[in-house]
Parts: structure tokens; sequence; C-alpha cells
């Protein structure tokens, strides 16, 4: 990335809170953000067993910085998009705070949430079901700049101007088309002016480009990045392609099974995984240069470490990565393990026994 | 298992709905009708009769409406549906008890041979698009529009009449006794058939068209290509895949359908003068017979449940998803 | 760019305008519908006219009595001398002013019943969608006939009254079922995010999604009525002061008209239903085709492709039939 200033994270729950240069304002943060979905019992369970709840989100960490990227990833149902709903305020939280500013923010609906959501936008996965098929490009964009009273004397000119900022020029070519007549690609620069309509700090892309073809992905992310750069947002991208985080994001956070498992500056962590489980993610990517490291056949596959992820309702006790970890200690079977300075970077950290040691 | 008794739940639930609406429908009607009843009879009918029609009146002003509503049910209980005005001094469940056998054979047979060729029809029509079946749509809707009772008129016109072999009214020969016996049960049959022949001619149309619509769904599903592409025989693919998964809507469609078939059955045993319930109301409808009406809009609604649960155990059955709870 | 900006601007708008209106009656088009919408305007001048255009006043007897179809009176006369053709015509409008009104009823209902109970969910939802359940399953006809007859004979707006408000069960049903999995759509949460209020959700993001289902709610909610309206008028429940095509069958079942072997008595009344009731369905088939481009094009299963040769279509390949408009 550009801009390699002193990547740290001010995480006060951090046992080891590695030392903060002056940086970038933080603008969003959550601090052990925690979100569990209640499961209705069945059968006699309903008026005798415990209640149980699918453990979506456990104790995320994570801090917004004007003008950066931070990336978060994880694959399906690492609970990384309850992340971003959660801190768009959607779904009300089980636990932990979330801080706009420094202020702490307690927002279900009304004023209040419009407040908020003026100042902290989301972009979906899905570029045609995030369009409402019935309207056209003219109504999503009007709405979004008429709620937050952006609209102006001249609402032509404030379309025009939010059309130019995503680049769908001539502006009147799209303002009356309706979503299906769009390209996937342009659908999501909608989807982008549509958020900007708030004229937000904090824009929280749910896997923004996931959907859409590879030869489009660079355009889009090149747009949020230029976005970033002119209007200094903080971006939180979600995505389960480590490689686009690297390209795209200035710090990159590893999620798994609902916990937070790694996190430091993009380059070292795509080149230096420190958690098994990012090493997992990495290796996993096909490279061409690595065809005969593939492994012997004779390994069993939990020492290859495949696998699937553990099921929410009942994660495993301890790590939870640690029925898949190819180099899981006893340790890991029973006691969760909290953030370590890996050491190798300022703020290079990962939740892993196996770094226990190093930190002291 | 816990499906099932949800549905049951839901149907003890809507039968005391029904029995709810049946006790204050009387209550709407100006005026007093026991008392013009009374008057009529002079002086015939025994003060326990009296008694229980003003309770199925709700008449009865010394009682509070819950207590009367209580008493209501009471009665039900014990089988007591009220005397008949017309056919005075029979008791409502007498009645009904000649009249049901003969409708629930007429709708029970009708809706299943219609639903059995309808969803055949509709199998084929939806599979081979295009083809001779789908011709059969506009003709079908068009039948379906036309109202059961007036297909029965224009049959009786075309089909029956003296000296031919379709009897134009009744449930059986007018000489014959009523027994097990052949002759009974061969002028029974002969008797209903112009009128079975009317419901399911105006009934397949929906069962085709619903089941044609959903073919039409499911024959682009992925599986159905799989199977396609596994080599299985057209007809294997077109019944054990297709129309199994397209069957299921219909199934439960099916429950919801008896509703309106009910109501269509009753208007065509009117033209036919068929001795069934939906005759009877007729009758009832035309000499004001409160009690007759009321007993009547109970039982079908019951039979309606009934048949609704037996719908929801075949459900239960054919859905494999619906077992996963356990 | 060598031709000035303002004129790529205009030559660009004109045309844009036109195809947002072209796309929006485009549902109009199919045959079925056209035929559909033809037979139903129809009648509905029938209605507003017939009074006037009806050549005797249709309780007016006279000497001509069970006469067959004539030059005098198109479709013959009933026992007491009246003219058939007046009857079926006059009727017309009680027929639709019913119709119409016992859909607007039950349609109003549904839709408030409907998308409350699927997009509330949780407790109230499933209150309410237990409701329209038992309202569902209870049969219809028989309730009909059952309240018809309990309460004073009133005008046509009472029966209306009476039949919307037993007959909007399924269309709530639908309504739920269809609002149940709108509400979990991404543009949904998207104008959540945005910051719109809930009503305004529900007016402009969902309801508009639902319009399809609600139309075709309210032509099958106006069949039901027509049908139970001449029902009841058959069954003799509801006042034979006012002339509907029901009555005409009413008097022409107790008249047996069958056996005197008047068949023009019932035929005429009969057809006219049937039209009526085709001719909405086939107003409901046209919406279901626009609204899912599978069920178009039924009768095409042999197409010509491209190198001009014939192809059978085989199942589970759709040819959606249709100009492909390209952005």
């Amino acid at each position: 990335m550009a801009d390699s200033a002193v990547t740290t994270e001010q995480s006060p729950s951090d046992p080891v809170a590695v030392g903060s240069e002056g940086d970038l304002p933080v603008v969003l943060e959550a601090e052990g953000l925690t979100k569990h979905f209640p499961v209705r019992r069945k059968g006699r369970a309903a008026l005798t067993g415990p209640r149980r709840a699918i453990q979506a989100v456990d104790d995320v960490t994570l801090t917004l910085r004007r003008g950066r990227v931070t990336a978060l990833v994880g694959e399906s149902g690492s609970g990384k998009s309850t992340v971003a709903r959660l801190l768009a305020g959607l779904y009300p939280r089980t636990g932990g705070d979330v801080r706009l500013h420094g202020e702490a923010v307690n927002v279900k609906r009304g004023k209040a949430f419009r407040a908020y959501a003026r100042r902290v936008q989301m972009i979906f996965q899905d570029p045609f079901a995030s369009l409402n098929p019935v309207h056209t490009v003219r109504y999503h964009l009007t709405r979004a700049l008429k709620i937050h009273g952006r609209a102006g004397d001249d609402l032509e000119k404030s379309l025009h101007e939010l059309l130019a900022r995503v680049q769908l020029t001539p502006p009147e070519r799209y303002l009356d088309k309706f979503p299906h007549e769009l390209s996937g690609g342009q659908r999501q620069r909608v989807a982008i002016a549509r958020a900007l309509g708030a004229d937000p700090e904090a824009l929280l892309a749910d896997e923004p480009v996931s959907m859409l073809d590879v030869s489009i992905r660079l355009g889009v992310l090149n747009l949020l990045r230029d976005l970033k750069e002119r209007l200094h947002l903080a971006i939180l991208y979600i995505t389960h392609d480590i490689a686009s985080a690297r390209y795209f994001a200035d710090e990159t956070m590893v999620m798994y099974a609902g916990r937070m498992v790694e996190g430091g500056d993009s380059e070292t962590i795509t080149q230096r995984p420190a958690h098994p489980y990012t090493r997992l993610l990495i290796e996993s990517a096909p490279d061409p240069d690595r065809i005969a490291v593939g492994g012997d056949p004779a390994e069993t596959p939990a020492e290859r470490g495949s696998g699937e992820p553990p099921s929410l309702l009942d994660p495993p006790p301890g790590c939870r990565f640690h029925p898949r970890c190819p180099v899981a200690l006893e340790r890991c079977r029973t006691e969760l393990p909290p953030r370590f300075d890996v050491g190798d970077a300022p703020g290079h950290w990962a939740a892993c026994w196996l770094y226990d040691g190093a930190a002291r | 298992m816990r499906y099932l008794l949800q549905r049951l739940g839901f149907y003890v639930f809507t039968a005391w709905a029904a029995v709810t609406i049946n006790f204050f429908i009387p209550r709407m009607i100006p005026g007093d009708p026991v008392q013009s009843l009374i008057a009529k009879n002079q002086g015939m009918i025994s003060a326990d009769a009296i008694q229980s029609l003003y309770v199925l009146f709700g008449l009865d002003k010394n009682e509070s409406l819950l207590s009367q509503y209580f008493d209501y049910w009471g009665q039900l209980f014990r089988g007591d549906l009220g005397i008949s005005f017309t056919f005075f001094p029979t008791p409502v469940s007498d009645l009904l008890t000649d009249s049901l056998p003969w409708t629930i054979i007429l709708v029970g047979l009708t809706t299943i041979v219609g639903f059995a060729i309808g969803t055949g029809l509709g199998v084929v029509a939806g599979w081979k698009r295009g083809s001779w079946v789908d011709g059969l749509l506009p003709v079908t809707t068009f039948l379906s529009s036309i109202p059961y009772f007036w297909l029965g008129l224009i049959a009786l016109t075309l089909l029956a009449g003296p000296g031919s072999f379709f009897p134009s009214s009744g449930g059986y020969d007018p000489g014959t006794i009523p027994g097990w016996d052949g002759e009974f049960i061969g002028s029974a049959v002969q008797h209903s058939l112009l009128p079975a022949l009317t419901i399911l001619i105006s009934s397949m149309g929906s069962w085709i068209l619903g089941m044609r619509n959903m073919m039409v769904t499911v024959a682009s599903e992925d599986y159905v290509t799989v199977a396609h592409a596994k080599g299985l025989p057209e007809r294997r693919v077109m019944v054990g895949y297709a129309a199994r998964n397209a069957l299921l809507p219909s199934v439960s469609g099916f429950a919801l359908a008896l509703g309106f078939i009910v109501g269509g059955t009753l208007l065509v045993e009117i033209v036919f003068s068929y001795p069934g319930v939906g005759y009877q109301l007729f009758q009832a409808v035309g000499s004001q017979d409160y009690p007759l009406m009321q007993g009547i809009f109970l039982i079908i609604t019951l039979s309606v449940l009934v048949a609704n649960l037996l719908a929801d155990v075949a459900y239960l059955a054919l859905d494999p998803r619906t077992r996963k709870e356990g | 760019m060598a031709v000035p900006a303002a004129d790529v601007k205009a030559a660009q708008a004109l045309p844009l305008e036109a195809v947002a209106r072209r796309r929006r009656f485009r549902f109009l088009t199919g045959g079925k519908t056209v035929t559909g919408v033809a037979v139903i305007g129809f009648f509905l001048v029938i209605a507003v006219i017939g009074d006037w255009i009806a050549p005797y006043d249709p309780s007016a007897r006279s000497s001509d009595l069970l006469e067959a179809p004539s030059g005098r009176h198109w479709f013959g006369t009933t026992h007491l001398g009246q003219d058939i053709f007046s009857q079926v015509v006059v009727g017309t409008r009680s027929v639709m002013l019913v119709g119409l009104a016992a859909g607007i009823v039950a349609t109003i209902l549904a839709v408030l019943v409907g998308v409350t109970s699927g997009y509330l969910g949780g407790t109230p939802g499933e209150g309410l969608s237990a409701l329209s359940n038992v309202f569902l399953v209870i049969p219809a006809l028989p309730l009909i006939i059952i309240i018809g007859s309990a309460v004073p004979t009133g005008g046509d707006i009472l029966v209306a009254v009476i039949i919307g408000f037993t007959s909007w069960a399924w269309g709530a049903r639908v309504l739920r079922a269809q609002t149940l999995s709108l509400r979990g759509r991404e543009y949904v949460e998207a104008a959540r995010a945005t910051g719109e209020s809930t009503w305004r959700i529900i007016f402009f993001e969902i309801l508009p999604n639902l319009t399809a289902v609600i139309a075709s709610s309210f032509v099958g909610t106006v069949i039901f009525a027509v049908m139970s309206e001449i029902t009841l008028a058959f069954v003799g429940v509801s006042g034979l002061s006012n002339w509907n095509w029901g009555t005409i069958l009413f008097w022409a079942q107790s008249q047996q008209a069958l056996a005197q072997g008047a068949w023009w008595w019932f035929v005429p009344a009969g057809l006219a239903i049937a039209i009526l009731g085709t001719a909405l369905s086939l107003l409901n088939f046209g919406i279901d085709e626009f609204v899912s481009p599978r069920l178009r094009g039924s009768g095409k299963a042999r197409v010509r492709g491209a190198d001009g040769r014939m192809h059978r279509m085989r199942v589970g390949f759709t040819p959606v039939l249709g100009r492909e408009e390209r952005p």
C-alpha cells in the first residue's frame, strides 16, 4: 500500500498494547462486539432445555480510521457479514460496544438511527438484490439524498454529481434506468452512489466485488480506493478473497468461526501469516510457483488442515480452530487464546498459543 | 409428528371458531322465530323441545350470553342440534344422518377421481409444452368458469329426460327401498352418474391448471436436468422426479380446494334434487329453518376440517422435508 | 466529441422516456389479456347503460307467456311474460357492482392482514396468519348462505360486504407468504441502511413488488364474488327485488323451466356467467404470465433456430418469447 505509515491498532482489550504513533483519527470502532442468534427450542426442550444460540460473532474488536481501508477476511459462515450489519445498526448487538468518534452508539430506529446512518453507510454483496427492481436509479439516489437532507436546491444537479463521483457518465444515460437494465458493475456503482448520497464518514463494504465478473472487480475496487482518498472515507472491506485484501486494504483482520484470529497490515499478513488458519487460507489459493510443494498424499487430511468450519451452535471449546489445526497443542483444546503480538512487524498480532512465549 | 400436532391444534381452534360463529348467527335474526313456530304448531311441542330451541337461539333472556354459550356447547356434546322447523318434530341430527352419506360419497368420489385425472393431465400438459394437451387449457378454463349448477342444468337438458339412461332427479328410483342390496345400489349409482360427471368436468380445470404450472416450474429445476443427463427414460423422469415434487403444492391445495368443491356440490345437489346435505340446505333456506341450516353448516365445516387433516397426513407422508424435525 | 454535448444529451433523453413508458403497459399486450379485458369492458359498458338499452322493464308482465326467442323477445319470455333479454341486461349492473365491490373490500382486507402479518413476523404475525387460516378453511359458501339468510335482506352493497368479509383469506395468505420472502430481500435491508422509515419501506419498497399478486388476487376474488352472488340469488337467499343473473336462474329452477322445455330461460344467464368468468380467468392468466415469463409462449414447442431449422424445445429449456432490450 502506498502509505506505509505505522499501522497500529488502538484496542484497549489488547493484552499487549503496541505503542500507537499519532495516527489518523478513528471514525468507527467496535470493542468486544458479540452477537448471538437465539434458536427456537423444539418439543420438550422448549420448556426444560437450556437456551441455545448461534454464536455468530464473539468478541470482535476493530478500528476504522479516516482514509484507510481495513479488510475483514474469512470464509462463509465466519460471521463477517454479521459484523458489518452490527456496525451498520441493522441488527441489535448482544454485547460489546460500538463507538462513533469516541461516543457510544445505541440506536435502533427513528431519528437517532437516521442520524447514525448519515455517517455510516453500507454496500451490499449482491448488486442486483440490493436495488429494488421496481425503482429507477433516479428513485434510489433521490431517496438517499432526501432522507439526509442533501438534495439541495437543484436535485438534478446533485444527482448528476453523485453519478459522476462513481464514474457513471453521462448521468442522463443512467438516471432513468431500472436495475435489470444495467450490468453488474454498473449496479454496484449505483449502490455505491446511493451510499455516498448520505455523505458518510465510514463505508462498510460487504463483499462488494464477490458477485462481479473478475474483469470488473478491479474497476470497482479502484473506484473505492479513489473515493477513500478524495473523500477521506474509512472503509471496512469484507471479503473471502485474501488476495484482494492485500491489493486493496491497508490493514487486514482474519476471522474464523465468529472470532478474530489475526490482524496486522496487509503485506505482513499475506506474506508472513502467523495464525495456522491464515496460513491455510494463503496456501489454498492456487499458486503456480508452489506446485510440487503440495504435500505427501500419504498425509492424512487432519494433518494437512482440511475440513469444515465448526457449527456455531456448539462451537468447540478453547480455540475454535483446534479440530482442524495441524499444529494444535493440548492447551488449545481447553483455553481460548488471547491476542499475542507476533513481533515481526508492529501491530501484527495473532490469537494463538503458539505465540505465547514469543511475546514475553 | 410435531407438524401433525400443530395442524391438529389448528383444526381444533378452527372448529371452535366455527361453532362460535354458528352460535352468534341466529342472534342476528330480528324477531322471535321460536314463537312463530310454537304458534304454528299449537302446543304440540314439549317443554323440553321449546327449551332446547330457546338455547339454540339464545332467546333465553334469563341467561347471560356467556352461560348461553356454555349451554350451547353442552347441547352440542350431547349431539343435540335442535329440532327442525320444516320437518317438525324430527331432530336435526336425524335428518343429517340421512343425508350426509349421500353427499360424502358424491363429494369424496368426485374429488378423488377429479384430482387423479386432473393432476395426471396436468403433468402431461406441463411436461410436453406445446402438445395437444395445451389446447385443452382454454376449454377447461371455460368449463371451470361455468357455475357447477348451470352445467348441471345443461347436462339435464341434453342428457336426461324421458327415456334416457340418465335419471333426471333424485338419488335413487322412487320405487326401490333403501337397503344394501344390488338393486338399490345399482339404482343409486345410476342416479349419481350425472351429478358426479358435472362436478368432475367443472372442477378438473383447476387441477389441471395448477399441476401444469407447477410442472413447468419444476421441469426447469436442475435436478430434473441431472436426471435427464443420467440417461433415465423420459417417463421415469417425468413421474418419478418432476411429478413427485410438483404434486406437493397440489396436495396442500387440495385441502383448501375442498371447501370450494363442497360449495359447488351443494348446488349440484339442488339442481338434481339429489338427497344430500346441499339439497337439505336449499330446502332449509326456503322455509327459513334455522336449526337445520345451522346444523348443516356445522357438519359441513367439521367434515371439511377432518378432510383437511387427512390431506395433511398425506402431505406428511409425501414430503420428506416435514419429517426432519421429528 | 464532434457532436455538441447538448445535442447528444437531447438525442439520448427522448428515446429513454419512451422506453420507460412502453414498459409499463407491456403486460396488456398478451393475447389472453386483451381478450379478457375486452370482454370485461363489454360487460362494464352494459352494466352502466343497461337500464337504458333494455327494451322492456324486466319485471313487467305481458301476455306472451313462456315464449321461445323471437324477434320481439330476443331471449324469450318467462312464465309471467317477462322479457328475459331485459332481465339479463339489467341484471348485469348488479353482478358487476357486487363483484367489484366485494373484490375491493376483500383485497383491502387481504392487503392489510397479509402484508402486516408478513412484515411483522413473530407473534402478531403468526396470530394474524392463524386468523386468516381459520377463514380459509371454513367453507365459504355455506357460511355466506347462513349469514346471508340471517341478515335481513339488504341491497347489493350489503351482499358485497358480506362476500368481501368472507373471502379475503386466500389473498391474505398469499400476500403474507410473499411479504415474508420479500422482507428478507437485500433491497429492503439496503433501504433500512439508507435510513428509510418503516412505513415508507412497506409502502414504497415492498408493496410495489406485490402489485402482480394483489392484482391477481383481486381478479380471483371478483370471480368468486360474482359466483357467490349468483349462488345466493339462486338459492333464494338474497332479495328478489333486484334483478341479477342468479335470480333469473332461481325463477327458472323453481318454475321447472326444464320440465317445460323452456331452455331459453336459463341458457343466456348461465352463458353470461360463464363468459364473464372466463374473461376474468384469462385476465388472471395474463397477469401470471407477465409475472413469470416461463409460463409464456405455451404454444411453441417447436422453434425456428437461427440456421432456419426447426428445433423441438426440450423440457426445462424455456423459450422466453419477447424482445430483449439492450441496455
